[in-house]
């Protein structure tokens, strides 16, 4: 689901290192202008494909921390489900946590054509060495909270993953085309019970303003930092991984959601909000960096528990992996005796 | 943390949109064994009704030509444009 490149993950130590990592290594510099070529004739490049180390490692980064987003953001979303306030919301809650399980699985599938294994991302993340997107470390404190997240996280993630997919990186590309497909349905789900909140009761109302009001800024966050503050954009873009910058992509979020947002009777949370009627943009108030990276450092509210209940659920699953592994070994023994 | 035994083997997953069409490629799963490769390709990759058939196969069965070799091997393809209608001259229709 939600995604964005280059600050919602970034180390926070990789800023004051300095972004001018050398390219490629000690790559053959004639195989790294044939590279550049095929990217600037719009080619794809896949899995066998000669490729620059560093655009190799830049795509394990990007990707495995984007599919560990899809994984811990199941976690916000799964703990309201037991609790839906009727069967058709918890059908469409049950499918949409399904589906950002898929979603995770689609891209580190993505990620494993580039020599790396599932089992070592996956542990990369119960260590807590990997980042994934911020926004996934605030609680969901109301069943107004699926709404907004539905609406505006997953809102952000279908403007990030449109352009992704016309990634330079056939694998990444097909894997959002996938994704994109089935992220309309998750915001859709989420704005209609938006909606529906902001048509009832005033309580309703004011529990659906509430979710908008937390959500918000740190879905404007989803987009990362300032393309100026940010390390890898430039190179990123350079190599067609990103299409569009982080600020571009911001404001075509703001732009699509503030309509959205007065269709149903609730307002935004930021009071310098205003149409710049030459541009045609929504123009917005500064946003807090010093809170996303706070959040991303791992001082955000829930950083600690999602890595926890992560944890959990892969040692309870241990004994369901162990007993696939023996039934497929007898399996087979069986195959290679008849 | 992953113990030897969660490391599954790979399978390619290859879909059928819907009957008569071919299989194309969807993505790939890791499991223990066909079986379980299959159900693990249909809960991935066929939940909203995108297959009618799936097929699994070992990752290291699949054989595949090189990009590096992409001219030389398909140039016996390439140099022979009396394979193709618009080489031939004549009225249309005939």
């Amino acid at each position: 689901m939600p995604f964005s490149e280059s600050g919602c993950f970034m180390e926070p130590t990789t800023k004051s290192q300095g972004a001018s990592a050398p390219h490629a290594g000690a790559d053959d510099p004639a195989r790294v202008t044939a590279f550049e070529e095929r990217i600037a004739r719009g080619e794809t490049i896949e899995p066998k494909d000669w490729m620059p180390e560093r655009y190799r490692k830049q795509l394990i980064r990007m990707m495995s921390q984007h599919a560990h987003s899809e994984v811990v953001g199941m976690l916000p979303e799964g703990n309201w489900i037991t609790r839906a306030p009727c069967l058709r919301r918890k059908l469409s809650l049950l499918a949409k946590v399904q589906d950002e399980a898929g979603h995770g699985l689609y891209i580190y599938c993505g990620t494993e054509t580039l020599g790396v294994e599932r089992a070592d991302l996956v542990d990369q993340l119960l260590e807590g060495k990997a980042k994934y997107s911020s926004i996934f470390n605030y609680p969901t404190l109301t069943w107004a909270d699926m709404g907004a997240i539905g609406w505006l996280v997953d809102g952000a993630a279908i403007v990030n993953q449109t352009m992704l997919a016309k990634a330079s990186y056939g694998p990444y590309a097909r894997a959002m085309i996938r994704i994109c497909k089935e992220e309309n349905f998750h915001k859709r789900q989420g704005y209609e019970i938006l909606a529906t909140l902001a048509a009832g009761t005033r309580g309703q109302k004011a529990m659906a303003q509430d979710a908008v009001n937390r959500w918000w800024w740190p879905s404007l966050m989803m987009f990362g930092p300032s393309d100026k503050d940010s390390p890898n954009s430039a190179e990123l873009l350079r190599w067609r991984v990103k299409q569009k910058g982080n600020d571009e992509l911001r404001q075509r979020f703001v732009n699509l959601s503030v309509p959205q947002a007065q269709a149903i009777g609730l307002t935004l949370p930021d009071p310098d909000l205003k149409m710049n009627p030459e541009t045609g943009d929504w123009e917005f108030g500064p946003i807090d960096w010093e809170e996303f990276y706070q959040v991303i450092g791992g001082n955000g509210p829930c950083n600690r528990e999602r890595i926890a209940a992560r944890r959990a659920a892969h040692e309870d699953g241990q004994w369901v992996r162990e007993a696939a592994a023996a039934y497929g070994e007898k399996h087979k023994t069986r195959q290679v005796a008849a | 943390m992953s113990q030897a035994r969660d490391r599954w083997p790979l399978w390619e997953v290859f879909t059928q949109p819907k009957d008569g069409a071919p299989h194309e490629h969807a993505g790939s799963v890791h499991a223990p064994d066909a079986e379980l490769a299959l159900q693990n390709a249909r809960d991935t990759y066929a939940r909203r009704g995108e297959a009618v058939n799936i097929w699994v196969v070992p990752s290291e069965a699949i054989s595949a030509s090189t990009p590096e070799d992409v001219g030389p091997f398909f140039d016996p393809g390439n140099d022979k444009p009396y394979r193709h209608p618009q080489f031939y001259k004549g009225a249309k229709g005939g």
